[in-house]
């Protein structure tokens, strides 16, 4: 049995490890990206100078060849579905029995005049990242277009150096798309705080102008503000990586058509990850899902599948979490930026607007549905746990000490949180905290939290 | 908005702080001074001529009040003084007989004169019978304070000026170079350029910040009259604090504590948005402040045995040898206080704290050691190797030092007890010896500290520190600390393991929701605070779960398995 897998990213190379620790299949995974698998998370860090490239790998080198995985560095042209083939760029062909595509995605670009002029580029991949190395040598000015995880990363990269961005966004407040208002403006506040970035939000990019050379040399609004600059980021969001199969058999849409086994409409074809488009994706999930923590969970129950024990992939209680320059957001469950019917908030934000905590509950039994944090970490298996168990809001309230994750000695929220809520409900029964974290956590005997 | 509007909008954000300039100009003054005060530290070294005077000699071997340079190496009691002083007698004369050639005469170079003083002390030490011998130890004791007392010229009249104008500019300067960065930059993580900057990604500048590092050591231990310049120039602080004139390892004391207080300051400012880093700072600049620099002095002073109360064997290597258990035993009460005090530390103080708190209550709130790698040492603190083999290398190593400071110490022991210094036809002072010299010097200091810029700011701690790896088989085996790794939230980005100073590989475990207990961590918390996800918390809890499976996936036997918590 030869499995081969295209695309060394999380999906893939999680979905290799997994089967590898089961089966004794030949494995190859083949990427022309990188040689080894790296961590697409870090990319800014590079950039920053805190990382260099060879720390972002989560394994060292040698690991590969001790747990038999062939890695191929080479881009796959062609899939022969009938003579189940893959067709190479540079090397010879290679057979499979059966195939992982997990390709990931590309940036999104709408049409706008201009978008593939030099100094032009999306974040997402390492050559991406080398291009924008070299796109950003010695210049005094940058605009960076679309509001996302990746915008304000590209935000906070360029600042790392210096260099002034004016940062184009059409939401009304920072990813109002994603963040319920008053964390999109905590973001808003944040991404202001920091000197050369000038946030324009509900604004649109409508071309972008060309010098002699074929270069940037300017960003112009759908207003017809004209911001000169000599690079620009785009980045509102990414689609599917499709381009392999796009003239193929294999179906697609907007992604990869799969089903929640993975499966695409040809036997022995599999595909995950970023690149996929799920057919029977829930009511209240996204079709396509491109996350790291996704990626690696579908990559997880893909080897599971592959081994032969096929349950249906189940991405489970919601959790994602995100760094907005300083401020660290974590959620839980659903917190949609809209309320939905049935469902209150509760939300808290200490004095001085970088740290809050909203706590989304049923009207009726006031079980907590979502959890967001700004500026507060905490426990992952406690907030998945209450949200499972439907503990009230109530509960979590008094319960706080068992949930908070922030280090030792560092501010404690609780009674602030608490004492807001007494507050805000003076005809309801006064909560009291039923855990007090000691003055000193160093001081902690009893934490089962921990455990 | 108009073109130039809009212009005026970017120009606006580029200078939105005007204090910008000012601060930037301040930081790069306050540099320009610290390199203004190493240039005259090291300039300071060919300030003075040297003359040698009967006096000289005098004061320097027989002493007006010296009592040998001893308080960091034991130092003699009261009654064994009157006979020192009489074989010391003996040695003046015979040095005197062969010193005659240079008496009077003024050299201008420091090394023409070391290299005379050298070969007359050898000489003299031929004509002394066998029990007035001064053998090699105490040749480069008279060798260093005949040095410094033979000094005369320019620096030796302005002593205070010249220290203000080399360490204390230096330090100055460096504070003024941290400072700014209060304006400069907004709280939070600042490691940005850390692998773009030549002085701390391990290349020219850090090349040459450890070479000067290592010279600084060698000079330090095995060739200290090179550098008798700046043993006097501290000497009017040391007769402030103690009244006694400095010793070569009380210019390092002083010098070793600047330090942790000055890039104690800096980690201030770099973690002011970390209540856990700025207290743990604090405390190792407190401990190395009082307890390893001023009190031991104080002591000294008082006419007491040099102790510095927190410093435990077998880190401590001498804590067991004769003269150091000889002048706690005839130091009446308090020195009876001192051994049980040490005693107790050992075989009651490292179990418990460590069972409560981890090894870190010790590695980086107290040492010295890891005082200086905690602060100091912190702009090095990535240059570890993280991989598996390294890990492999460091078992081995931190292990082996262990057995053999206990073996050592059972010889001193054994040597102490019975008299007989012979163990299986090997003698104990040689193990003990060569202990000192391998372990005690080359690797604490000038490995330990010189190869920061190399090999990350641990290189002690990690490979070669005994009491690490006692604290660490604690932590491993019975204690309530781990760094809890919070759920599926990692993205293995590498931050962690990048910032370990142990070279501990973070994110292996992080990545597979699994906490992190290692024997070698000692709880600085970088990690944690790294972490842009916040995965990572250090904590002290129940010994039940604190080596949790990994969260993610599990395999069996029977096939894969997702472990009940991420199961839907």
């Amino acid at each position: 049995m030869h499995l081969a897998i295209i695309g060394n990213g999380v999906t893939g190379t999680t979905a290799a490890r997994y089967v590898r620790k089961v089966k004794d299949w030949e494995i190859t995974v083949i990427s022309s990206e990188t040689e080894h698998f790296f961590s697409r998370t870090a990319l800014m860090y590079i950039y920053m100078g805190h990382m260099k490239y060879e720390h972002t790998k989560p394994y060292e080198d040698w690991f590969w060849g001790k747990n038999d995985i062939n890695l191929v560095y080479d881009h796959v042209t062609d899939i022969n579905i009938h003579k189940k083939e893959l067709k190479l760029r540079d090397g010879s062909p290679i057979g499979y029995d059966k195939l992982v595509i997990a390709t990931g995605s590309n940036t999104n670009k709408f049409g706008w005049p201009g978008q593939n002029l030099d100094g032009v580029q999306g974040l997402y991949s390492y050559p991406d990242l080398k291009l924008m190395e070299e796109n950003t040598k010695d210049i005094n000015r940058a605009a960076i277009v679309g509001g996302g995880l990746i915008g304000v990363e590209v935000a906070e990269m360029l600042h790392s150096r210096n260099i002034p961005v004016t940062f184009l966004v059409r939401e009304t407040n920072y990813w109002d798309n994603a963040l319920p208002k008053e964390e999109a403006q905590m973001v808003n506040r944040e991404i202001r705080r920091h000197n050369y970035i000038d946030l324009h939000l509900e604004t649109y990019l409508k071309e972008i102008l060309a010098d002699d050379n074929g270069r940037v040399r300017a960003v112009v609004t759908e207003n017809g503000d004209k911001i000169p600059c000599q690079f620009v980021a785009l980045t509102p969001g990414v689609h599917p990586n499709i381009e392999l199969v796009e003239d193929s058999d294999i179906a697609t849409n907007r992604g990869i058509l799969v089903n929640h086994f993975f499966e695409t409409n040809h036997e022995d074809i599999y595909a995950a990850g970023d690149c996929v488009e799920f057919t029977d994706a829930a009511e209240d999930a996204p079709p396509i899902e491109q996350l790291w923590y996704t990626g690696r969970k579908q990559g997880e129950a893909l080897a599971r599948i592959l081994c032969g024990e096929r349950k249906k992939y189940d991405r489970g209680i919601w959790f994602n979490s995100a760094k907005f320059f300083n401020i660290e957001w974590q959620t839980y469950g659903g917190v949609p930026p809209q309320l939905p019917e049935g469902i209150d908030t509760f939300y808290w934000e200490h004095d001085d607007g970088r740290h809050s905590m909203r706590i989304n509950f049923d009207e009726q039994d006031r079980a907590i549905s979502g959890i967001n944090v700004m500026g507060i970490r905490l426990r992952h298996m406690v907030c998945e746990q209450w949200i499972k168990d439907g503990k009230s809001l109530e509960y979590m309230l008094q319960n706080l000490g068992d949930v908070m994750f922030d280090p030792e000695f560092s501010e404690k929220y609780e009674h602030a949180i608490i004492d807001y809520y007494n507050q805000l409900n003076p005809d309801k029964e006064q909560l009291k905290l039923k855990r007090e974290r000691g003055l000193f956590d160093i001081f902690q005997f009893r934490n089962k939290e921990t455990a | 908005m108009k073109d130039q509007d809009l212009n005026r909008t970017i120009d606006e954000i580029t200078d939105s702080n005007p204090g910008h300039t000012t601060a930037s100009a301040i930081k790069y003054i306050g540099l320009g001074l610290f390199f203004v005060g190493l240039l005259v530290f090291l300039g300071s070294l060919m300030m003075n001529d040297y003359k040698l005077t009967n006096q000289v000699l005098q004061k320097s071997i027989v002493g007006d009040e010296q009592q040998s340079q001893s308080s960091a190496q034991g130092g003699s009691g009261g009654g064994a003084s009157r006979a020192g002083k009489s074989k010391k007698m003996i040695q003046l004369s015979a040095i005197e007989a062969e010193v005659q050639p240079m008496l009077g005469k003024t050299y201008t170079s420091q090394f023409a004169f070391i290299s005379d003083l050298r070969t007359a002390l050898a000489t003299a030490d031929e004509t002394l019978t066998n029990e007035n011998k001064m053998y090699s130890y105490q040749q480069g004791q008279y060798l260093m304070y005949i040095t410094k007392a033979a000094g005369t010229g320019f620096l030796s009249d302005n002593l205070w000026l010249l220290f203000w104008l080399s360490i204390g500019l230096g330090c100055f300067g460096a504070l003024m170079y941290f400072l700014p960065k209060l304006w400069l930059t907004l709280p939070g993580i600042q490691n940005d350029h850390i692998y773009h900057n030549p002085a701390t990604k391990g290349k020219t500048i850090g090349i040459i910040m450890g070479s000067l590092l290592i010279g600084f050591y060698v000079v330090l231990y095995w060739y200290p009259e090179y550098i008798a310049n700046w043993i006097a120039m501290v000497d009017p602080i040391s007769y402030a604090i103690k009244g006694e004139e400095a010793s070569q390892w009380f210019l390092y004391g002083l010098l070793y504590t600047l330090a942790i207080v000055v890039m104690g300051v800096r980690m201030f400012i770099k973690y002011r948005h970390s209540t856990y880093h700025m207290i743990r700072t604090g405390s190792v600049m407190f401990f190395q402040t009082a307890f390893a620099f001023l009190i031991p002095e104080i002591l000294v002073a008082l006419n007491k045995p040099y102790f510095d109360f927190k410093n435990i064997w077998p880190l401590h290597y001498d804590f067991f040898y004769d003269y150091s258990l000889n002048n706690l035993a005839g130091s009446g009460s308090l020195g009876l206080f001192m051994l049980v005090w040490g005693i107790a530390l050992i075989i009651i103080g490292v179990p418990v704290f460590t069972y409560f708190y981890g090894k870190r209550w010790y590695c980086s709130w107290v040492c010295g050691c890891g005082g200086l790698a905690e602060t100091m040492g912190d702009p090095h603190r990535q240059l570890s190797d993280k991989s598996l083999n390294a890990w492999k290398i460091e078992r081995w190593m931190v292990h082996s030092v262990l057995v053999l400071v206990v073996i050592m110490t059972a010889g001193v022991l054994y040597t102490y007890w019975t008299g007989s210094s012979n163990v299986l036809g090997v003698s104990t002072y040689t193990v003990r010896s060569w202990y000192g010299f391998a372990i005690g010097s080359v690797f604490a200091g000038v490995i330990g500290v010189g190869f920061y810029p190399f090999m990350g700011n641990r290189v002690w701690c990690r490979f070669g520190c005994p009491l690490a790896a006692y604290l660490g088989l604690v932590q491993r085996f019975k204690s309530r600390f781990r760094i809890t790794t919070n759920g599926g939230q990692c993205i293995s980005c590498g931050n962690c393991s990048t910032y370990c100073e142990m070279g501990i590989d973070v994110r292996w475990y992080a990545q597979r929701g699994q906490n992190i207990v290692r024997s070698s961590c000692v709880g600085c918390g970088v990690c944690a605070s790294v972490c842009p996800r916040g995965v990572l918390k250090l904590e002290n809890g129940p010994e039940e779960g604190r080596f949790n499976e990994p969260k993610a996936f599990t395999i069996t036997d029977d096939g894969i398995e997702m472990n009940k918590e991420m199961a839907a």
